[in-house]
């Protein structure tokens, strides 16, 4: 049966959504239809993917205005005369066609202290128990098809924001590691907050409604971190104060590549810092965490009027979106950046 | 068209970004080279992802009797004893220090009651022997070393200001010719995915890592990336293949829907219960079973179904017997007719077992076709047939370094790409620490071999524009064949004449029709232009694809036996005297391909004592057997 397909084709200097009818076939799911527009009728659609089995993260796509996996997909989730809309993800530059470039979330990877294996301790020394590896084994599932990063409004139609932010992927590897029971560091939360833009994180919890490998990355993660930063410096001034006095220690440590607070400034895309010691940003300020008087954040889904958080395209649409509805344009590059 | 071509200079150019490649280019850099890492996908979306079930390693953390010797034994018994016996035993022995590594970067395996990494059962290891995490063990293993090379980065970010001035990745980026000066490796030639432009790295030392071919196959496992490349690349530098014949099929794979066609439908399904069937309903499989096997396997289907509760009073159920045979029947009930609509069997264990029982045993089953099937395996059967998985030959190296043989010098194999290690079949989770045994030691050697070069080998410009203009061919014809069509009858006529089950008439037809495919694709031609044109991709991997086949058809003509991964229906035993025979491979000038046998090397006596001498007798011919005993 022959189904309707809009697809956006193009690249950096422009393109639009572009109508075609295919075949479908029963059992099939969206990157099946890819291949077949490949095959049949557009040999040069240029979309990235590896394994269709929702394990290497390389189809990452929006379907209808939704971050999905292209593998993961079902048509049989669409009714039949349903048109399906296909785009690029929205928040990294196109390349052309469905595929993007998402260095920025290999940079920010790499700004990102790796492990500090504990001194003194030799390869099958390491001793931990199965119920102290699982926290940080739930974030290491994480496939990096970057839909988390894709959806976080921080930077989702604000590439201002990008140099101050490393986003929701970046933020459950500082977790990981934070909760990784023999790694030799204690800063993981100062870092996270400092270098990565933790701050900018308000809690809506859209990148955990995307998260194909279903991490709760807010609840587990974000919430975590920004909990026990705050116990630590619960007085601005004295978290000032400290932070410059970490700054200095993180100067001085060996291995510390690229951690200082300033992160890796200038050289890719690190936080610059103000003379005040905070991110600038043409948008707004870091904004701390919602702290209660005892000190801690409330855990948002008890207290709020619904459970998870707002959604990023409001409250008021459900998809999928009738397509005269769609009115996508592929965001330009800011030419002066 | 712009011709231009970027230039790059490394120490050590390692081409793949799986397990293997990682693994070497982090040795490389440890040695103090400048390394280039290259990926024709994404940094850490290599196939190594894929992997669930786990890495093997004797580390005796689940069972203390364990030790390198009894793996090895495994190892050797599972390849059928046409192993490198000096690869096996040195993936034995280093396997436990490699995975023990992993650690200090910064992986998390599942653990033990005492705090040690967990080890797990898997089909032919004799104890639990597996290190894992979850279902997800291959993408702990490449995300460790994606990890450990940032690692590094920002080691030599904090020495230099430059994340990049040791060890760059060049993603998306693949590799179309090896360049010589002479017979010495100068470098690599490739494109970009994303611009199309065209970037040259000089290097004396090459490190292939490329993974597998399962791409020329209709049903496989395997992702777009399995062309074959490093095999041709090899071929092509002067090197050889070894064990081309041998791929490995997996029994159940899944055939239906369309949208996952290949993958893997664990054997617990069988071991818990489930039985295969026919069209008609029948439980066929007590038509299939070997005389070898009778003694070992139920007659009736009461008594296969009284094995699962009480094992010691009856005998196995014959949805049990080994992969190549279960495989083998499946093919032929197709063959005969009574398929499924989409060319399988029906694997069914929703008529055997009550929906909880089903979810509580098979987790992940019943989750992997809810989701990607929406078929729910509590209900309906699914359908299922043999799926192209693993390829056991590849480049033939030297077992300690992994320097590939042939005339080429300073060009290196690891992993999947390489061949020897596991025979004639694979044992499951050896891949996983195969990757790191050898990517190591090939990482290592490679680095050696620069520091013994007096002078660094130069690309010829000849040589390099003719790349360029190869890797143009397709975009400047017009009107040639669609690359999308000829894969598909590539596909066809590997999946049909040059499967599982291999009779004379159909190889020799295959490879008239291989020749026949050859003309057609030097004529194929990709619409588009180059930035990102997966079309023009698939055309120039085309012919990588295209001369692996040949390969794999030769041999398996070649091979009257049947043994492991090569199933002959005219010569249905094994054969102590091939037992002794290596196939080799090589493409001369003007590309055609040449098969030679050579001797498989004699294990050495300590290893040969690990095995009882009524276990060799069955592998071996009456003449090794008599030197055996007049020593
Ligand atoms: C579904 C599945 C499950 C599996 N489960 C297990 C298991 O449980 N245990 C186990 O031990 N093994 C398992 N295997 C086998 C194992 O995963 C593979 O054999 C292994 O990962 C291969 O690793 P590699 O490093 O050799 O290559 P890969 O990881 O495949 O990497 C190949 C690399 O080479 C690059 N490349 C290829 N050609 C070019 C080119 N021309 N130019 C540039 N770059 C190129 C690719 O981009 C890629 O980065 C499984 C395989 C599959 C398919
Ligand atoms: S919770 Fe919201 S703001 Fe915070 S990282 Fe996730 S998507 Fe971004
Ligand atoms: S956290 Fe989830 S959504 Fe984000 S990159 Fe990882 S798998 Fe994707
Ligand atoms: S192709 Fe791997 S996640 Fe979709």
């Amino acid at each position: 049966m022959k189904r309707h397909f809009r697809v956006w084709r193009g690249d950096a200097s422009g393109g639009d959504l572009r109508d075609f009818d295919v075949e479908v076939n029963e059992g099939e799911v969206v990157l099946d239809i890819i291949h077949r527009l490949q095959a049949t009728q557009t040999p040069d659609l240029a979309c990235r993917w590896n394994c269709k089995a929702g394990k290497c993260g390389s189809c990452s796509m929006e379907i209808n205005g939704k971050p999905r996996l292209g593998c993961m997909t079902r048509m049989s989730t669409f009714t039949e005369d349903e048109t399906i809309t296909i785009t690029p993800i929205r928040t990294f530059p196109v390349i052309r066609d469905l595929v993007t470039d998402v260095s920025f979330n290999y940079e920010k990877a790499r700004e990102t202290p790796a492990f500090a294996p504990p001194p003194g301790l030799a390869p099958g020394e390491y001793r931990m128990q199965q119920v102290d590896v699982e926290r940080s084994q739930e974030f290491r599932k994480c496939i990096e098809c970057f839909l988390c990063q894709n959806t976080c409004h921080v930077i989702r139609d604000h590439d201002e924001n990008k140099p101050a932010f490393s986003g929701p992927r970046n933020f459950i590897r500082a977790a990981e590691l934070d909760m990784h029971p023999l790694d030799d560091r204690t800063d993981r939360k100062e870092f996270a907050q400092a270098s990565q833009g933790l701050g900018y994180c308000n809690i809506t919890k859209c990148c955990t409604e995307v998260c194909p490998e279903h991490i709760k990355i807010t609840d587990n993660a974000i919430i975590p971190m920004k909990e026990r930063v705050v116990d630590r410096r619960y007085d601005p001034l004295v978290w000032l104060g400290r932070k410059i006095f970490r700054r200095d220690q993180l100067e001085s440590a060996e291995n510390m590549a690229p951690s200082t607070t300033v992160g890796v400034a200038g050289t890719s895309g690190g936080t610059t810092l103000g003379a005040s010691g905070v991110p600038h940003s043409s948008v707004r300020l870091p904004e701390s965490a919602p702290i209660g008087p005892d000190g801690r954040m409330d855990v948002a889904e008890l207290l709020a009027p619904q459970q998870g958080g707002l959604s990023p395209f409001g409250e008021d649409i459900s998809f999928p979106l009738p397509p005269e509805y769609i009115t996508y344009t592929h965001p330009e590059r800011d030419k002066n950046q | 068209m712009s011709t231009a071509i970027e230039r790059h200079l490394y120490d050590v150019v390692v081409i793949g970004a799986g397990g293997a490649g990682l693994r070497a280019a982090i040795e490389a850099r440890l040695a103090g080279k400048r390394t280039a890492i290259i990926s024709k996908s994404l940094f850490g979306k290599a196939h190594t992802v894929m992997a669930e079930g786990g890495a093997a390693a004797a580390m005796g953390n689940a069972n203390s009797r364990d030790n390198w010797m009894v793996h090895f034994r495994d190892t050797m018994r599972g390849g059928k004893f046409l192993n490198n016996f000096r690869m096996a035993e040195l993936h034995a022995k280093e396997a436990p220090e490699r995975i023990w590594e992993l650690e200090t970067y910064g992986a998390l395996f599942d653990r033990t009651k005492d705090g040690k990494i967990s080890q797990r059962n898997f089909g032919g290891h004799e104890y639990p022997r597996l290190a894992h995490v979850g279902d997800r063990t291959g993408l702990e293993l490449i995300r460790t070393l994606q990890q450990k090379i940032v690692s590094l980065q920002q080691e030599d970010y904090a020495e230099t200001g430059n994340y990049e001035s040791r060890i760059r990745v060049f993603q998306e980026t693949t590799v179309t010719e090896l360049l010589l000066d002479g017979d010495r490796v100068a470098g690599a030639f490739g494109y970009y995915r994303e611009s199309g432009e065209f970037v040259l790295f000089e290097a004396p030392a090459v490190v292939l890592a490329t993974g597998g071919v399962g791409r020329s196959y209709k049903v496989t496992s395997n992702s777009w990336e399995y062309t074959g490349d490093g095999h041709a690349l090899a071929l092509r530098a002067g090197a050889t293949l070894i064990n081309m014949e041998f791929l490995q099929f997996h029994p159940t794979g899944m055939v239906w829907p369309p949208s996952v066609k290949g993958i893997l439908v664990t054997e617990s399904v069988r071991g818990d219960g489930g039985v295969l069937r026919n069209s008609e309903g029948k439980r066929f499989m007590f038509d299939y079973v070997p005389d070898v096997f009778r003694k070992q396997y139920a007659e009736t289907e009461e008594e296969a179904d009284r094995w699962y509760t009480d094992p010691d009073n009856n005998r196995r159920p014959p949805e049990l017997l080994p992969r190549d045979e279960v495989a083998r029947a499946i093919n032929s009930e197709v063959k005969a007719g009574r398929g499924s609509p989409a060319g399988g069997v029906f694997l069914d264990i929703a008529s055997r077992m009550p929906a909880e029982q089903i979810i509580r045993r098979l987790p992940s089953m019943h989750h992997q076709f809810k989701e990607l099937a929406d078929v729910d395996i509590t209900k309906e059967p699914m359908e299922v047939g043999p799926t192209c998985h693993y390829v056991m030959g590849g480049v033939e190296v030297e077992p300690d370094t992994g320097a590939a043989f042939g005339r080429v010098q300073g060009l290196f194999a690891a992993g999947e790409v390489s061949g020897g290690m596991h025979g004639s079949n694979r044992l499951g989770g050896n891949s996983l620490s195969d990757l790191l045994v050898f990517g190591k030691r090939a990482g290592e050697h490679a680095s050696a071999y620069v520091d013994t070069l007096p002078a660094r080998p130069k690309p010829a410009k000849v040589d390099v524009a003719a790349a360029v203009e190869v890797a143009l061919a397709p975009l400047v014809r017009t009107g040639g064949e669609n690359p999308y069509t000829l894969q598909q009858d590539l596909q066809v006529v590997m999946g049909d004449l040059v499967g599982i089950i291999r009779r004379e008439g159909e190889l020799t037809d295959a490879l008239k029709r291989l020749q026949e495919l050859r003309v057609r694709v030097a004529n194929v031609s990709s619409d588009g232009g180059r930035r990102y044109n997966p079309g023009w991709h698939l055309a120039l991997d085309l012919r990588n694809m295209l001369v692996v086949s040949e390969c794999t058809a030769k041999a398996a003509l070649e091979r009257e036996e049947s043994r492991g991964g090569h199933t002959r229906e005219d010569f249905p035993k094994m054969s102590p005297q091939w037992r002794r025979v290596n196939l080799v491979c090589s493409v001369d000038e003007a590309g055609e391909v040449h098969l030679d046998r050579k001797p498989v090397p004699r294990m050495r006596d300590e290893l040969l004592s690990l095995f009882e001498r009524s276990e060799l007798t069955k592998y071996m011919t009456d003449e090794e057997l008599s030197e055996l005993e007049a020593e």
